[in-house]
């Protein structure tokens, strides 16, 4: 009888929990959907654009001339070695998937695959944090988890539906390897660590961040090692990921031999040598007295260590083992940066972010953070100092720069989860209200938050209710005190539960789901309006410019151009070139009759700009223009100054007090060419900014012209003018034109409107 | 003082004897381990020969002093460290199985791990 109702209790509760895994699944997928039902189903931003231009080549081509390929349309004179320089999981993984489908016959198209991979994947995020928080403490606290993840902000941010990054794939594969190794880690199962090593080579075939990952994992074994935890398990566990994973990693053209040259891959290196001398220590500990092992341990530590920092300081030294990178500097030293490599800290999200951001990604979960950090430190298990390293790690991270906030919302979840549910253990046991019974009795709690309770007990637990039972059986009033003390916390922190689910539908929806190739805004009467400038421009540049067009952007648009016009740009957002970037940087700082020699040595036909003074757009590039500047400087420090563009009082001005290298600058030309004279009296308003640009300000621009202004002046695009017919110098040309056009009119009064000529 | 220098020599030599002692002891009940189980000397011997190969693969290169094809002396190097560690990982489970993993289960996982390394590095190789 008894055996009978347990088995039907666990299989109610097994279909329970596959309905809950079917409902976050449908949430985690749904909820990241507002962009494409607000907008459409479009590839949002900069860098997805480059992802999803890689995965039509890969769709298009077979895969070795992917890893071979070769990009002549994107860094103009140069070209990119695109094959070798990309993290090919993404592109892989949509490019599988577009092929599996077919072959079922789903012809499904490639932009749609793309668009809709990251939700997907955020499902099995949701999966593989159950697993992982499930290790931790138990099912409860792992379905709390992945309810979390699958509608934290923070993670959403880099996962709705067309934001197609390597991110979007990432953060999976980040928590699944993490699962995987702290199963290994548990059970000393080979297997498992192989798994563990197959994803992190799937993770680092698809982000940069796997260094993360590579740290982290030895970091977790060496703290355990220092603890004097050293079993079996952790050396079958971690030199097995290590081995394989290494070994694996190097596959990767990109990566290649970076494992045993960088220094961020050395600590890995390490602690694998470390863990085979403690092996080999533990060995030799269980065989001699322990008197005897203290004089072994001393001397051989000495030695090993003397030898090991040696030899690392001397490969570095000889050069066989690459310091460490910008990026990583940039994490310890918050203004390295910006002094030694301003291209990386030009980009918004390496900025360190403001600290109500981590509320508004996380909300309540920021301050259960450390309650559940705090209660994984009073039982410090193995997997538990694991889940330590990573939160202080990230922490850390996330607070220097905002694009880690994403790294650092799967440990928020899963702590937060731990901190609820082992409340909810506590609070939601209203087992005393059911008439007595003997004092080991099962009894399954359920309740309708999706939080409920094994139906074995762990052994403290039983304790707890046996406690409860004996302490409040005689009263029956403290025993309903202690129902409503009980109801009161569990209804308070469902509340925060459901303000949470609102708070993470409405930032997704209004902050996280605009793909910014298209904007909205509101027209005077409350109605959404779409700005589709870009995309306007784009396709105008398709259209009308000849294929072999050499278009020159700032950096920021490199991809979106290459995306969606399909024209050769100078730079774009690869970054990996300095010089290149700074050149167009310098071309956009100089004056007209520079800039167009700089930009004609490298065959440029057009130059776009983004100006959103009419629109009132932030991002324009006047207020990326700094950032031209200071890069370019910092290779030509001798002809592009930065304090030029500041007014005398330090002002970054663009209207009549603006200094004359400004008003010469070419960007600015470009920027306000004809702009005041939209306006009835002759004064723009430049709404960005909140300046005013009068007609004289703009100084004629006799290099350029403009062939393509966008509906609301976002887009803006010039042609470098073809050399004269005369010979002349495009200046001295339009200087004598201007000084005819005013000689003409004082002889002649009445002639016709001289603009016909053109 | 000359005294007590004496007896601080005194001190570190025999600290240094009670290493080698010990390093001994460990030895000699190795050695007794090995020799009355079959499967551990099996694992024993190919360790030693894995040892011996990478070194020797790392010795050619020092000699030749020019790592060409790096991928494949890497490879080749790497798995004979992937294997000598995976073997360990056996062992240590042949010796106390991990609870929950029974020998037989250790093996086979063994199995799968060596077969996945050696295919990663056999493509390594090129």
């Amino acid at each position: 009888m008894r055996q009978s109702t347990l088995l039907a209790l666990e299989s109610f509760q097994t279909i329970l929990k596959a309905l809950i895994f079917v409902a976050i699944f449908g949430v985690a997928i749904s909820t990241r959907l507002f962009s494409v039902i607000r907008f459409e189903s479009i590839i949002h931003e900069f860098d997805p654009w480059f992802n999803f231009r890689a995965t039509k080549y890969l769709v298009s081509h077979s895969f070795y001339e992917f890893l071979n390929w070769f990009d002549d349309r994107t860094w103009y004179p140069l070209g990119r070695v695109t094959g070798g320089t990309l993290y090919p999981g993404l592109m892989t993984t949509s490019g599988a998937i577009w092929h599996i489908l077919r072959k079922i016959g789903l012809p499904i198209d490639i932009r749609n695959i793309c668009v809709l991979l990251a939700p997907a994947f955020s499902g099995f995020t949701a999966w593989a944090t159950y697993e992982f928080t499930k290790e931790l403490k138990d099912s409860s606290a792992g379905l709390l988890a992945a309810a979390f993840m699958a509608i934290a902000p923070g993670y959403i941010s880099r996962s709705v539906a067309g934001s197609y990054d390597n991110e979007a794939i990432a953060i999976t594969l980040l928590m699944v390897t993490f699962m995987f190794w702290i199963k290994a880690q548990k059970t000393g199962s080979v297997l498992h660590s192989t798994l563990a090593a197959l994803f992190y080579f799937y993770m680092v075939s698809a982000w940069g961040g796997y260094v993360f990952i590579t740290n982290l994992i030895p970091l977790h074994v060496f703290i355990l090692i220092l603890m004097g935890r050293y079993q079996s398990k952790l050396y079958t566990a971690y030199t097995t990921w290590y081995a394989i994973g290494t070994l694996a990693s190097m596959q990767i053209p990109f990566v290649g031999f970076l494992p045993i040259r960088s220094n961020d891959h050395m600590a890995a290196l390490g602690v694998f040598g470390l863990i085979q001398i403690v092996a080999l220590g533990d060995y030799i500990k269980s065989q001699v007295s322990s008197e005897r092992f203290r004089v072994v341990m001393m001397i051989s530590l000495a030695l090993i260590i003397s030898v090991g920092i040696s030899g690392l300081f001397l490969l570095t030294y000889m050069g066989y083992i690459a310091p460490w990178t910008g990026r990583f500097y940039s994490l310890w030293d918050t203004n390295y940066a910006k002094i030694h490599i301003p291209i990386i800290a030009s980009v918004s999200e390496h900025q360190p972010p403001a600290w109500p951001s981590f509320f508004f990604d996380n909300q309540f979960l920021i301050w259960l953070f450390p309650a559940g950090v705090f209660l994984l430190f009073l039982e410090l298990k193995d997997e538990h100092v694991f889940v330590l390293a990573y939160s202080v790690l990230c922490s850390y991270f996330a607070g220097v720069m905002i694009r880690l906030m994403l790294t650092l919302t799967p440990i928020i979840c899963v702590t937060g989860a731990i901190a609820i549910s082992k409340l909810f253990d506590i609070y939601m046991d209203f087992s005393v209200l059911l008439p007595s019974k003997p004092v080991n009795e099962i009894k399954p709690i359920e309740t309708k938050d999706d939080v409920k309770e094994s139906a074995a007990l762990s052994e403290e637990d039983d304790d707890y209710e046996a406690d409860l039972a004996l302490d409040y059986e005689p009263s029956s009033k403290a025993r309903w005190f202690d129902v409503a003390a009980k109801a009161i916390v569990s209804s308070t922190f469902l509340v925060y539960l459901f303000i949470f689910v609102y708070h993470c539908t409405y930032v997704t929806s209004n902050f996280y789901s605009s793909p910014s190739v298209v904007m909205p805004s509101q027209n005077p009467d409350g109605s959404v309006a779409l700005i589709d400038d870009f995309r306007e421009a784009y396709y105008w540049l398709r259209m009308n410019t000849a294929e072999d067009a050499k278009v020159a952007a700032w950096w920021d648009y490199g991809y979106q151009i290459g995306g969606m016009a399909d024209r050769t740009t100078l730079v774009d957002n690869n970054t990996w070139n300095n010089t290149h970037i700074a050149i167009v940087g310098k071309a956009m700082s100089s004056p007209e009759e520079k800039a167009y020699e700089i930009l004609k040595a490298h065959d440029v036909d057009y130059v776009l700009v983004v100006f959103g003074g009419a629109l009132g757009y932030s991002g324009d590039d006047l207020n990326k223009f700094l950032w031209m500047v200071r890069i370019s400087e910092g290779i030509w420090p001798e002809e592009v100054k930065e304090r030029n563009f500041f007014t005398d009082k330090g002002e970054y001005r663009v209207d009549s007090q603006a200094t004359k290298t400004m008003k010469d600058s070419l960007m600015y030309k470009l920027s306000y060419h004809d702009f005041p004279s939209i306006y009835p009296n002759g004064v723009g308003q430049d709404r960005t900014r909140n300046q005013k640009i009068t007609v004289n300000d703009v100084g004629p621009l006799d290099y350029f012209e403009e062939v393509f202004t966008s509906e609301i002046w976002l887009v803006r695009i010039y042609k470098l003018k073809s050399p004269d017919a005369l010979g002349r110098d495009h200046g001295e040309a339009a200087t004598f034109d201007r000084t005819l056009q005013s000689g003409v009119k004082k002889r002649v009064v009445k002639k016709p409107t001289l603009e016909l000529r053109v | 003082m000359a005294k007590k220098q004496s007896t601080g020599s005194n001190v570190n030599t025999s600290k240094f004897v009670q290493f080698s002692e010990s390093l001994g002891t460990a030895y000699s009940s190795y050695l007794k381990n090995v020799k009355s189980n079959n499967q551990l000397l099996l694992i024993d011997s190919f360790l030693a020969f894995l040892v011996v190969l990478g070194i020797t693969q790392f010795l050619f290169v020092v000699l030749i002093r020019d790592n060409f094809p790096f991928n494949a002396f890497l490879s080749g190097f790497i798995m004979c460290v992937g294997q000598f560690v995976l073997l360990v990982s056996l062992r240590l489970q042949l010796i106390s199985p991990f609870p929950g993993i029974s020998k037989q289960r250790a093996f086979g996982e063994f199995i799968i791990a060596s077969l996945l390394l050696h295919f990663i590095g056999i493509h390594f190789v090129n």
